[in-house]
Parts: C-alpha cells; structure tokens; sequence
C-alpha cells in the first residue's frame, strides 16, 4: 500500500471540494473493495477522503418512489421495511450478495462503484488493460469460464460482480451525483455503467470528483411478481456465474411492464431488452419465457471457456420468470 | 474409564475463544521488526538484475535479502541424501523455477513499510516458457526413486482381455491449496547465539534440525516452538522456505523478525495436493466378482524433486482381487513441489477407484453396495496378513440401514423431489492405522497434579484434549490436574503431526509412561513396608484419586502423597520411549468407512447441493467422541469442497495460480454443509496399539469425493470424472 493522507469529510460539499483539489485522491465508504485493491497497489490514492459521516445514509420515501442514501449500509438498505415492501427484488438481489458481514460495512454508493472481481485485475504479474491500460488483456484467451459474454471486445472481458446493480438496472433506478459545482445531476441506471470500449478502465461515467449521493427507485407494479435468482459456485459467499433479476406487471392476464436484467454476463448489468420487448403485452407462460431467452441469448459471444453460460443464462431467465410469476 | 471414551470440551478451548492462544505470528517483543516477501512474477528463468536501490532508502527498511546477498550469508549446508537436500531454497541463486517464487525479502520498521518497500524492487528477468500443463507429458511419465514396490499381483492384461464385464476410465483431480485460516508465519529472535523460532509448524523437531544445520549451530541451541496451529493440513510437515529466512534476517539486523505469509503468497509457499490424472481399468465376472483392476495414477511435480504420495498400492488391498496392477508417476513442471494434503494420494486415488467400482456396478446392472461386499476382503490380499481388526462390513450395514439405502431406485435420474433430481451414491474409506516413535515426559507431583510434555503439536484435532484425558486416565487425575504441553523442541521428541499417528503414537507414550510411574510407586510402597499390597504386579493395581490401590480390592488402598513423602520425594519424572510393537507386523492395519450420499441436482442449473451425508467408520477406540466427531464432519466438508468447489487454476501461458485468494479458491460455507451424520463403528484392537487407536483425521475425508461423484451421476445420468463438478460440467450444451 503507498502512502496517503486521510481526510475526513463532514459535508458532501466538503468531501466533493477535498477530493477535486486531489486528482489521484479518493472517496472511502465502507472500504470493503477498495482497500483490499490498495493493499496490493491495484489502486493507488494520495489521498483517502472518507464520507462515512456524511448524513447520507437514509431510506426515505419520495411521492413516487424512495431515496436511498449513497451511505446507507447495504445491509440496512436490504433490510428497511420501504425496500422489502416496495423493491423486494432489490432486498433479495443485495442479500445473495457477499457476506453478512461485508453487507455490513459496504454501501450503496460503494456497491454500485466495486470494481470487476477478474482475476487478471488483481494480479499485477499479468496484463489488463483494466488495470494497466495498454497491456492486453489477460482473461480474453486465458482462463475465462467466468467472464462476460455479451458487449465484451478484445480489450476487456470482465463482467461487473455486484448483485444489487443487477436489481436497479431492471428497476430502472436513478443515480444523484453532484459534482464541484454542486448542481445535482442525475443519470439513469442503464447509462451509469459502461461496456469497455476502447476505454475499459472506466467502469462508469462518473468524473473525478462525482460524488453519490442517492440512488431513487421509482415506484413500480412489480412487488408481487419479482424474482433474483443468482446461479453460483456455492451456496453463499460466492459471485454468480450468472443472475438474473426479472420483476413483472400484468394487465388482466398479459404481460403490461417486465424488466429483465442479467449480471455474471458483461460489463455492466446487463438489461435484457430484446427478451422484455418480447414478453410485452404476452401471456406469463414457459413457452413465451423461453421465446423471449431465446431472443436475448442469440446474441451473445461466448469465449473459450465460458460457453456453458450462453445456455445457463437462457435457462436462469426462464427459471427467473418462472418464479416471480408463480408458474415454477 | 473416567475419560477415554467420554466426549470432552477441548481444553485449550477457552483460551482459543479468548484470544489468549498465541499463533506464531502473534507473540509480542521489543524491538520487533516485519519482513514482506516480493515473489516473482514468472515461471521459468533467470534474475538479469535486482536492483534494490529504492527498497534500501525506503522509509523503515532495515534489510533486504535475496540471491544478491544471502548464498554468502546463509550458504546451503551439507545436507547429504536427505530430503532436505533437493527441497526448494530461496534466494540461493537468480533462477525462476516457478512463478511467484521469492526473489526478496524485507524488513523494515513496521509490516506496511517492509510491503511497501518489497513493491520498490525493480526485478528484470530472463523469461522462459514455462510448462505447468502435466497432462501434455504424460507419455514423459516416470516413476519416482520412492516406488520401487512391486507393482503387480496375477496377470492383469490376461484377465481384463478374457473378462465377461470391464470399464476403462480416466479421471481428473486439479490442484488444490489447503488454505488454513491461519496464514503460514514465524517470529524469532537470537540471543547469545540461540535461536528462538516460534513457526507455524507439524513437527518442530524437523525445524529445528534444519535451522541448526543452516545456521551451524548444536540443535539444543535452535528452540522451535509451535503452540497453537491454525490449520495445517499437511502444509506444514516439511520446513517451508522461509523459517531459515526470518532466522537469518533476525541475526542480520539484530532484531526479532516476524514474516507472515499473505493469502496470495501462501499458493506458492508450501505446497499443495498436486495435479492428478488417473486411469481405471476392472474387470468382472458377470456375478461380479472382481477379475483385475489397473490403476495408474500421474501426479505433477516440480523439475527439482519428486513427489510422492503412492495411494495407488490400495487398489492392491481394498478388495479381493487376484490380478492387481499399479503404477505411480511422476511429470515435472514449473510450478512448486506438491506436499501432502489431507489424506494425500489416498482421497485422490480413492475418488478414482471408488467411481470406477461405481461405473462398473452400472455395467453389472448390480447395486454399488452389493457389488463391494461381493468382493469383501477378509484378510488382506497384497499381504495376505489378517487385519489386526476390520469392521468395514459393520459400516456398510449399518449406514446402509441409517441412510435408507434400500429404497433406492437403480436408474439414474430415477429419484426426484419436486423438480430436483436426486442421487444417491456410496463410496469406501480406508486409511492406514499407522503409529510411529514417539516420546513423552510425564512429572507426577506431590500435590497430586502432573504435568506431561511432548514436543508433538495440535493442528487442531484436540490433541491437547486427547493426551490431557490419557494422562488423567492413567494416573488416576482429574484433568484439572492435568497440565499437558505441546509443540515446544526442548520437549521430548514426537513425530510429525501426520498420517493420523498422533494419537497412537504420543498417547501410547504417555500411557507407556503413566504405567512405569505406577510401576515406581508400587516400589516405593514395596520398601516401605506399610504397605497394604506389597506383593502386588503393576497390572493389578489402580491410582485414583491420588490414592493407589489392588484393582481386586479398592478399600486396601495407600496415600501416594504419602508414599512420596515418606522419603522425601517431591515429584517422579518419568520419559516414555514409546515404538510401535512387533506384533503389529504380522498384520494388516487399516481404519475403514462407508459413506452414503444424497444429492440434490438442479436440472436447468446444474447446480448441486449434498443433502444428506451418512458416514460410517471404524477406526478403533473413540478416545474423545466429541473431538472425533468433529474430525469426520470436517473430512465431510472437505469432501464436499474437493467434489464441487475446489480447484486452483493456473494460466498455463504465464504458468501462475490466478485465482489465489479464499475470494476466487471456493471452500464450502456453512450453507454449503446440511445434514452430516458421523457413525462410529467400535473395534476392539489389542494389536495396533495399547489404547487400541487408529487414526481418523484422514479417513473421514477419503470416499466422500468419489460417493458425491457417484450420488451426482445417479440423480443425473452425467459421469463427471474431472473434479470440482461445477455447474457449467452439468449443463449440457443446447439440442439443436
């Protein structure tokens, strides 16, 4: 770990003005992720700019939908009685995630911020153009049976490992940023993220100096049909293979709204457009699940080892509304 | 029998749970300094330059060690045609054997400035291409110096040509990393030419013996103390690379060193189960009785020594077969030298044969039970020696019975709940009951308390219980009174913590000891003249309670305060030299069990959860049944992990572990482990060893792998014979 000055903010104005003055500096939230990467010099910040006591950690309700604090602990966002109603879909997705006790300490602004889990992008021995833009990429014919495949590209083909973002891409949630000059601004779920492009070092579209501040889920019709399934090496404690997050809305019996996000599968959560576009005003049977995997897989790029999920995700889709709609 | 027998809380129990247990990274001095090691980063090849330049002036360094400095300063000893003499050694010249292996060492004021520095060392290699891929040179396969056993028993090829029924298999098991909680680690300290290393160890001796060979000093100037391990495994049985490292940076800088191991240094650090292809081929009668079995196994290993871990030689006993072929092999590669894992050859060489028996049982169309106890050895058939005990048949009935093995449906995929398929698989256990020398120092006080030391460690079987309760038992002491030290080289001399000998071993020591302290007494109340039973053999009289007495009349009893006070002893001490008996050669000793499974398979998924385990096994006396216990389920658990989860994946192009980190290496989790019943089979032993003890740490973990493998196939009709079975080996590619 090199050397670096703590700070410790006590207003988002504050953290936001400290952490812009420093362009190698960084925010600290539950550290969970990042100082594991600094430990082993993955990343590299002067300057550390803690936020844990910023009075950002509520979950609160808005007139069409809630506010979760960019602080509150993943933990605590699981578990409020406002998302277990409202989002069980979110409660499930963040409580298959890590460990209790990482739940913890992780926040939602960190949660959606962790970096990619490839193990090409934690060892500096091996090139990744994550890491060490320039160098190749290490996964692409290397051992990649847990990589993306979908909008991946020869620079990069690590998939994103948070479970909770695979929930608000499919709740169509907005992240609140404010910046230096402290206008807020908003950025939807679905363009939050990046695939890599020719940049794969940045996983977002976060600027230097952004900072979170909550994360709004609108009100929607899906908490009686809502499903996370996460397809994993073991029982817990363990990042999918593949997951998917469905949540659907009915009209009499047709199919009126449906979201379908995937993680495990590309770089970013992966919303499943052509598979919801399918499903729109259909019946909630297996045939039409299956018609609507088929239409969303047809399109990914596996690589050497990773074939498996092509098939896996397909399955885990039609399982996935299976479940939420009662028919499994 | 006041304790053996009878479940006990692990004494050392409290003191683990507090914090007070120290681990040899946790022993607190002045003055202490922090080493962190820079490993390299590839496989194969040479050091061009080192250049440490920036290390040196960096903030709090004290030292740096490498190849530069240290074959002048620490020279390799004379080691003759030991182990030792092949074993890896760091720093001793600029070639790359393996990738991340130790170029440098710092040390440095605290443990962030010596990583920090360890990061500033700019290394320039000259690369090779490395080849860590064994199963592209199996042809190159050859046996090691170790086996030179025969090898084969009858006429195999004969047999297998001419048999009505026959299976032919390949099987595949990935490295794997033992991964105790505890990372590897040792602090030490000289003063006045001694050297204290508290290391994390399974056999202090051997440590000791090195560190006084490396550094030239007599071995009683070299103390190696090893109180508390945090899992071992197996990863410490030999003297990894860095006890003489710290040893020699504490006599450089003058300071007490401490070096611990970070979680990704521990995959190159001490070895592991090593890469393992096997090939199965039986043969039957269509009665099923076994015609002849080959079992070949090749195992990797480095390109500076061989690795042996022969398992191979059970498919030689296990059953009753007239033509029996084996064969060991080695290939080298650019990775570290394996080391012994959890019973090492045995779970991997078990997993094979015990699926084969398990395919062949479907080429027979026969239950898998029935077909083992059709070929049920009676004595045993390499040898042809009778087993000092074997009460596997009693395993296979009674788990039978327990587990509900009757109501299985024969097919595969024949068995479902709900939308799940279930699978019901069985396997075999055996581990060798083996006891080695060992010696033991017993100090029976005056006050009626003892106190007990043996230089043998507990990598947390309860061997600091066990050997508590024998001596209580023996000397007739509550084991309040009882103070048992361990893993101390000043100690008498243990063998290592392996094998499963510990128990037999140490505990017949003390057992041999508490007898020859009765032995004393009954002397000393022999001369003096008052007492009861002067006339009386050792055999025949008890201590209890700080009283001795004939067993055949207890209220004739003789104060042994008294005894020793009448002349003025204050305490008897009294060293055991305990060797396996001669009586035990003309025997076949093993421990056995029988494990049943159930599996759950998610068909779309293909994800499996082990449901239901029943594991039988007989493995002699149960001295602490809530210990023992413990040690099964953990073989279970184990089991679980080596079957779906475990695996270390290495990139053969760079020849590197990438998933090195308890993240990427899976190990089962509490949610991974549902029902496990432990059974216990008592054999009564009078051959193996006075307490009649055979070893148990292995044996729990031995068939489980290979009873998962075949409960998987029976819920889904898929062979997996390339371990861990892992969602993506279950979900079969798409029909067009």
């Amino acid at each position: 770990m090199k050397p670096f000055e703590y700070r410790r903010a006590t207003t988002p104005d504050e953290a936001v003005a400290t952490l812009s003055d420093h362009p190698q500096g960084h925010y600290l939230a539950g550290g969970t992720n990042l100082l594991d990467l600094m430990k082993d010099e993955i990343e590299n910040a002067t300057d550390l700019v803690d936020l844990t006591r910023l009075e950002l950690t509520e979950i609160s309700a808005l007139p069409d939908g809630i506010r979760m604090g960019a602080l509150a602990k993943n933990s605590d966002t699981a578990n409020h009685p406002l998302v277990r109603k409202n989002y069980p879909l979110l409660s499930q997705a963040m409580l298959s995630a890590a460990s209790a006790q990482i739940r913890n300490m992780a926040t939602n602004g960190g949660n959606i911020l962790q970096r990619t889990r490839c193990p090409y992008f934690y060892d500096s021995a091996t090139p990744c153009n994550k890491r060490e833009p320039g160098t190749g990429c290490g996964a692409l014919e290397g051992l990649n049976r847990t990589h993306a495949i979908f909008g991946a590209n020869e620079q990069c083909v690590a998939v994103h490992p948070s479970d909770m973002a695979v929930a608000l891409a499919a709740l169509d949630a907005n992240v609140r940023v404010i910046d230096s000059s402290k206008e807020e601004r908003v950025i939807p779920f679905a363009e939050f993220h990046r695939l890599p492009g020719e940049q794969p070092e940045l996983d977002n579209v976060l600027r230097h100096g952004d900072l979170i501040v909550a994360i709004d889920l609108p009100k929607n019709g899906f908490p009686e049909h809502s499903y996370y399934l996460k397809v994993r090496d073991r029982a817990s404690y363990a990042f999918a293979l593949v997951s998917v997050a469905a949540a659907l809305d009915f009209t009499d019996d047709q199919i009126s709204d449906v979201r379908i996000a995937l993680g495990g599968v590309a770089h970013k959560p992966w919303r499943a457009l052509k598979a919801e576009a399918f499903l729109k005003g259909k019946a909630a049977t297996t045939e039409n699940f299956t018609a609507a995997a088929d239409a969303e897989m047809s399109a990914a790029k596996p690589l050497e080892h990773n074939g498996y999920k092509v098939e896996l995700a397909r399955r885990a889709i039609v399982r996935a509304l299976q479940k939420a709609t009662g028919t499994a | 029998m006041r304790y053996i027998g009878k479940e006990m809380r692990r004494v050392e129990g409290l003191a683990k749970v507090t914090g007070r247990a120290k681990y040899s990274a946790e022993f607190e001095m002045p003055n202490l300094a922090y080493g962190y090691l820079l490993l390299s980063t590839i496989a194969k090849g040479s050091i061009k330059s080192l250049d440490i330049k920036e290390a040196e002036t960096s903030p709090g360094v004290l030292g740096v060690f490498s190849h530069l400095n240290v074959p002048e300063l620490l020279p390799i000893p004379d080691f003759g045609d030991g182990p030792e003499a092949k074993e890896f050694k760091a720093f001793q010249n600029n070639q790359i054997s393996f990738n991340a292996q130790p170029v440098a060492l710092v040390i440095a004021e605290t443990f962030e400035q010596a990583r920090y520095a360890s990061r500033r060392i700019k290394v320039d290699y000259e690369s090779e291409k490395p080849s860590t891929d064994f199963r592209e040179h199996l042809d190159d396969a050859k046996e090691t110096n170790a086996e030179k056993s025969p090898r084969e028993r009858g006429d195999f090829a004969n047999a297998f040509e001419n048999a009505p029924v026959k299976i032919d298999h390949e099987y595949h098991i990935p490295i794997e990393h033992h991964n105790p909680i505890e990372p590897h680690g040792a602090t030490a300290f000289w003063k006045d030419g001694k050297l204290t290393i508290f290391d994390k160890s399974q056999n202090v001796y051997q440590v000791r013996d090195q560190l006084s060979k490396w550094f030239q000093v007599k071995p009683e100037n070299v103390d190696v103390i090893s109180l508390f391990v945090g899992g071992a495994f197996g990863a410490c049985l030999n003297v990894n690379y860095y006890p003489p490292l710290v040893a020699l940076a504490a006599r450089e800088i003058k300071r007490p060193v401490r070096l611990v191991y970070s979680r990704r240094q521990m995959f190159s650090g001490h070895g592991y189960r090593p890469d393992t292809w096997q090939k199965v081929s039986m043969a039957a009668e269509k009665n099923g009785k076994l015609l002849g079995i080959s079992h070949r196994v090749v195992v990797n290993t480095s390109t500076f020594e061989d690795y042996s871990e022969d398992f191979a030689k059970v498919a030689r006993s296990l059953y009753a077969c007239p033509n029996v072929k084996t064969l060991y092999q080695n290939v080298p590669t650019d990775l570290p030298t394996p080391a012994a894992m959890r019973a090492p050859g045995a779970v991997s060489n078990m997993f094979a044969l015990e699926c084969a028996m398990d395919e062949l049982s479907y080429a027979l169309k026969m239950d898998p039970l029935e077909l083992r106890l059709i070929n049920y050895a009676e004595t045993d058939p390499d040898s042809g020696k009778p087993f000092s005990s074997k009460a596997l048949k009693e395993c296979y009935r009674m788990g039978a019975e327990k587990f509900g093995w009757k109501d299985r449906k024969p097919e595969p995929r024949s068995m479902k709940d709900g939308d799940l398929l279930v699978g019901w698989g069985t396997a075999t256990g055996v581990w060798p009951a083996m006891q080695q020398a060992a010696s033991v120092q017993i100090t029976l006080k005056v006050d009626g308390s003892a106190h007990v030391i043996s230089s043998t460690t507990d990598i947390g079987p309860g061997t600091y219980t066990v050997m508590t309760m024998i001596a209580a038992e023996y000397l007739g002491l509550d084991a309040e009174k009882v103070r048992f030290e361990l893993g101390d080289s000043r100690y008498p001399k243990a063998p290592s913590q392996g094998g499963s000998w510990t128990t037999a071993s140490v505990g017949s020591a003390i057992f041999g000891a508490a007898k020859n302290i009765k032995a004393k007494l009954l002397n000393l109340a022999k001369e003096q003249n008052a007492s009861p039973f002067a006339s009386e053999n050792p055999d025949e009289v008890e201590m209890l309670d700080g009283k001795m007495f004939p067993k055949s009349n207890p209220d004739q009893s003789v104060s042994i305060a008294e005894l020793m006070g009448h002349v003025g002893l204050r305490e008897i001490t009294e060293i055991y030299d305990s060797k396996p008996s001669e009586e035990r050669e003309k025997y076949a000793s093993s421990a056995h069990g029988a494990q049943f499974v159930e599996v759950k398979v998610d068909p779309d998924l293909g994800t499996v959860r082990v449901t239901r385990v029943v594991e039988v096994t007989a493995c002699g006396k149960i001295m602490n049944p809530k210990a023992s216990h413990s040690q099964e389920i953990g073989g279970v658990i184990w089991g679980i992990g080596m079957a779906l989860q475990e695996a270390t994946e290495v990139d053969h192009r760079y020849g590197r572990m990438m998933n090195a980190s308890l993240a990427d290496y899976h190990v089962p989790v509490n949610a991974d482990a549902l029902s496990i019943e432990t059974i216990f089979v008592e054999e009564e032993d009078k051959i193996i060893n006075p307490l009649g003890v055979k070893g148990m740490g292995e044996l729990g973990l031995v068939g489980i792998p290979a009873a998962i493998a075949n409960a998987v196939y029976h819920a889904t009709g898929i062979r997996v014979r390339d371990l861990p079975i892992t969602p993506d080996k279950l979900i079969s590619p798409r029909k067009a």
